[in-house]
C-alpha cells in the first residue's frame, strides 16, 4: 500500500490569534513566532496511515506538506518521533487566507512527482478540514487532479479485507456514520478523529526519520501563491465577549433552581 | 456576464429536503434577488417529485432534476456526476447549496471540474450592492471575514442554522430531467450505522446542549471517583430535558482508552477544535474547564452557563454568561430532582420540558 498524507501546519490551538493586514492580504499577528503543530485532523490521518502501513508489508507512507520551511522544520522535529514517514516539502505560505484551489494544484503536482509512488496502490489521506482555512475542499481537488473518483470525507475508520477491498465509515449528520465498501485503491480518505490515540514519542524513530526529513527540507521546492481573483475584507476577531457573572457561595439547590428556570424559559 | 443562481440540493431517504437544504434555498432566493437575476433549482436523488413540489413555489424560473436508484444514496462518483450535470445544464455562475455531509463530500470536486471555485461553511451571503461577498470563519471560528471572488462558477456551501428555512405552498412541478451516465465506480454504499449502540445522544435540533467534561471522571472531594453516578446524573438530565450531549476531548479520550464513563458517548460527541461546532440556543457545561480549543466549538451557542469548582476556569474569562462555582454532582442531583418533580406534577405527561429548538 502506498499512502500519501497531505497535511499542513497550523498555529497551536492554545495560542491567541489576531488578524493583521499585510501586503499579501490578511495574515496573523506575529505569525512566524507562533508555535506550530501539524494540522490536527491531518495528524489523525498520519497516525492511521502509520497503523495501516504496519498491517501491510511493503507499504510506504509519505507526508506532503506545504508551509514556510523554518516552521516545517520545527514541526518535523516532534512529528518525526510519532510515526515513520518520508517527507515531501513545499516551501511557501500556509495560513487561513491562502487559496485552497492553488494549494491543491501544488500538492497534486508534488504527489505526481514522488519517485517510486505507485498510483494504482495509492491511498490519498489528509484531514477532512484544516484548522486554518477549515474549508474541507483541498483534498477533493487534489483527488480530482489525480483522477481519484472514490472519495470519502470525515472518515473515522477503514477496515481492510484480505482481498484488498475495504470498508469506510464516514461521519454524517446526527452522530451517525455512513458505511461504504470500496474494492481497493486508489482512493481518497479525508480523516476526522479516527481511532488511534496520538502515539508516544519515540526518539529512536525520530532520529531515523530526521535522516531523510532534513534533506527533504533542504530541497523543499519554493512556491508562491497568487490568490488571483480572491480578496478579503472585514477580517476581524468576533466582537462577542461576555460579561461573565461568577456565582460563588450559592447553595447547590438554589443554583439548580436558577438553571431549571433558565432552561425552561424560552 | 449575467449571473444565474442555481440552488442545488439532494433529497433525503424519504424524498424530502432537509431543513439545512431549505435554509440554503432562502439564501439562494435572497442572493438572486440581490443580484436581480433568475433563480434555477437543481435537485438530485432517488425520487425528486415530492422535493420538487415542496419548493415549486420558490420563484425559480426553471427546475432540473437528476433522479434514479443510482442517485438514491450518497457516493462521491454518482453525486459528483449529478451535481456536475446540473451545474453544466443550467450554466450557473453562482451555485448555492447546503453544507450537508453529502454535498460537502463532492462540491469541491465538482467546482474543480467546472473550472470554478468554492467556499464552504458560509455563514452569510451579501448581495445587497449587486455583487457577492460571503462571510465565513477562519481558524475554527476564531476569526471572521468576508471574501469575494471573480472566478465563476462560484459554489457557496451554506452552514446550517444561518438562515430561516424556506416555507411555501406545494406546487406540482415537472422538472427538466437530465440523464446522467453513472461513471464506473468501485464504491458501494452500505448504509448508516449509529456511533453508539446506546440511545442516540447527539440531537442537533435540541434547544439545549449539555457538555460533560473530564471532571466527571476525576477524584472528588472524598478522594474517590464516582463515574457510575456521573453517568446516571447525565443520562437522567438528558432524558428529562431532551438535551443534546456534547463532550470535551479529554473526556472522549478517556472513553477511548476503555475507561468509558458514558456508554452513549463517543468522539462524535466531542465539541471544539477537533470536534463539532453545534448550533443550539442554550448550552450548559459541567466539569469542563472551558479551555479555548474546547470553547471554539461553542461559537454558535447563544446563551452559555457553566458549573465548575474552579472560579478561575476558562468560562470565567468572558466565555460563559454565568459561571456557577460549585460541585456539579450536587447541582445535577438537585436539578434532576426538580426535573423529576416537574414530570410528576404534570401527571404522567412524560414530554421532555422542551425538545426542539424554536
Ligand atoms: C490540537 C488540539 C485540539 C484539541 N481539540 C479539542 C476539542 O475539539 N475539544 C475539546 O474539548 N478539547 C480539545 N483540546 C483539548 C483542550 O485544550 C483541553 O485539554 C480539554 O478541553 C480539557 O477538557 P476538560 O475541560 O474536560 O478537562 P480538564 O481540563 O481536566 O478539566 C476538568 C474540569 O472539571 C472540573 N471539575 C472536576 N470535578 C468537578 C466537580 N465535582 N464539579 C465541577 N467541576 C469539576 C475541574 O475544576 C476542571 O476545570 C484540544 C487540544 C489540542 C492541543
Amino acid at each position: 500500500m502506498h499512502i500519501v498524507v497531505c497535511g499542513g501546519i497550523v498555529p497551536d490551538p492554545l495560542q491567541t490569534l489576531e488578524p493583521v493586514a499585510t501586503a499579501a492580504g490578511p495574515g496573523l499577528k506575529n505569525e512566524l513566532l507562533l508555535p506550530a503543530i501539524l494540522d490536527p485532523w491531518a495528524g489523525c490521518a498520519l497516525h492511521e496511515a502509520a497503523h495501516l502501513a504496519k498491517q501491510c508489508e511493503g507499504s510506504r507512507v509519505w507526508l506532503v506538506s506545504l508551509g514556510p520551511k523554518a516552521k516545517l522544520q520545527q514541526v518535523m522535529m516532534s512529528l518525526a518521533q510519532k510515526a515513520p514517514f518520508e517527507l515531501v516539502a513545499l516551501d511557501g505560505p500556509a495560513h487561513g487566507f491562502t487559496d485552497a484551489h492553488e494549494t491543491a494544484a501544488l500538492l497534486a503536482e508534488a504527489i505526481v512527482s514522488i519517485q517510486g509512488l505507485d498510483r494504482g496502490r495509492l491511498l490519498l489521506f489528509g484531514g477532512w478540514e484544516s484548522a486554518s482555512r477549515g474549508q474541507g475542499v483541498t483534498l477533493q481537488m487534489v483527488g480530482e487532479r489525480l483522477g481519484i473518483a472514490d472519495q470519502f470525507q470525515g472518515v473515522d475508520r477503514i477496515t481492510l479485507r484480505d482481498d484488498g477491498s475495504f470498508e469506510v465509515m464516514e461521519r454524517v449528520e446526527g452522530g451517525r456514520h455512513l458505511v461504504s465498501w470500496c474494492t481497493g485503491p486508489p482512493a481518497l480518505l479525508g480523516w476526522a478523529t479516527g481511532e488511534r490515540a496520538e502515539p508516544r514519542n519515540d526518539p529512536q524513530m525520530g532520529m531515523k526519520n530526521m535522516r531523510t526529513i532534513m534533506p527533504a527540507l533542504q530541497k523543499a521546492t519554493p512556491v508562491s501563491l497568487a490568490a488571483e481573483g480572491l480578496s478579503y475584507h472585514d477580517v476581524r476577531l468576533p466582537l462577542q465577549q461576555r460579561q461573565t457573572r461568577i456565582v460563588k457561595d450559592m447553595p447547590p439547590a438554589e443554583i439548580a433552581l436558577e438553571i431549571f428556570d433558565w432552561i425552561a424559559n424560552d | 456576464m449575467t449571473d444565474t443562481v442555481l440552488y442545488l440540493a439532494h433529497t433525503e431517504a424519504d424524498g424530502s429536503l432537509s431543513r439545512a437544504s431549505l435554509e440554503a434555498l432562502t439564501v439562494a432566493q435572497t442572493t438572486a434577488a440581490g443580484l436581480h437575476v433568475s433563480l434555477v433549482v437543481g435537485l438530485f436523488g432517488g425520487d425528486v417529485c415530492d422535493a420538487a413540489a415542496s419548493v415549486g413555489g420558490c420563484g425559480a424560473s426553471r427546475f432540473f432534476a437528476v433522479a434514479g436508484a443510482d442517485f438514491a444514496s450518497p457516493r462521491y462518483a454518482s453525486d459528483a456526476a449529478a451535481a456536475e450535470a446540473i451545474a453544466r445544464a443550467t450554466d450557473a455562475t453562482i451555485v448555492v447549496a447546503a453544507h450537508t455531509s453529502r454535498l460537502a463530500r463532492v462540491l469541491a470536486g465538482v467546482a474543480f471540474r467546472l473550472n470554478g471555485c468554492i467556499d464552504t461553511h458560509v455563514s452569510a451571503v451579501d448581495s445587497s450592492d449587486g455583487s457577492i461577498a460571503v462571510a465565513r470563519w477562519f481558524y475554527r471560528q476564531r476569526i471572521e471575514g468576508m471574501a469575494r471572488r471573480t472566478q465563476r462558477p462560484w459554489f457557496l456551501v451554506i452552514d446550517p442554522g444561518v438562515a430561516t428555512a424556506y416555507v411555501g405552498p406545494s406546487v406540482d412541478i415537472e422538472p427538466e430531467t437530465i440523464t446522467v451516465l453513472v461513471p464506473s465506480t468501485r464504491t458501494q454504499t452500505v448504509g448508516l450505522r449509529e456511533a453508539s449502540a446506546a440511545e442516540q445522544t447527539i440531537r442537533p435540533d435540541a434547544a439545549l446542549l449539555f457538555v460533560a467534561g473530564a471532571g466527571w471522571t476525576r477524584k472528588q472531594k472524598d478522594g474517590q471517583t464516582h463515574t457510575e453516578e456521573a453517568e446516571q446524573l447525565i443520562l437522567g438530565f438528558l432524558g428529562a430535558t431532551g438535551a443534546s450531549l456534547g463532550s470535551t476531548k479529554s473526556l472522549t479520550d478517556i472513553a477511548g482508552e476503555g475507561l468509558a464513563v458514558l456508554h452513549c458517548l463517543s468522539h462524535m460527541n466531542q465539541v471544539g477544535q477537533t470536534g463539532s461546532t453545534p448550533r443550539h440556543p442554550k448550552g450548559l457545561s459541567a466539569c469542563c474547564h472551558g479551555e479555548e480549543p474546547h470553547v471554539v466549538g461553542w461559537r454558535f451557542i447563544r446563551e452559555r452557563r457553566a458549573v465548575n469548582l474552579d472560579a478561575n476556569c476558562g468560562w470565567a474569562r468572558g466565555k460563559a454568561d454565568v459561571l456557577y462555582v460549585a460541585d456539579a454532582f450536587e447541582v445535577m442531583r438537585q436539578l434532576n430532582g426538580l426535573l423529576r418533580a416537574r414530570e410528576t406534577s404534570s401527571r404522567g405527561d412524560r414530554q421532555p420540558i422542551y425538545s426542539n429548538a424554536s
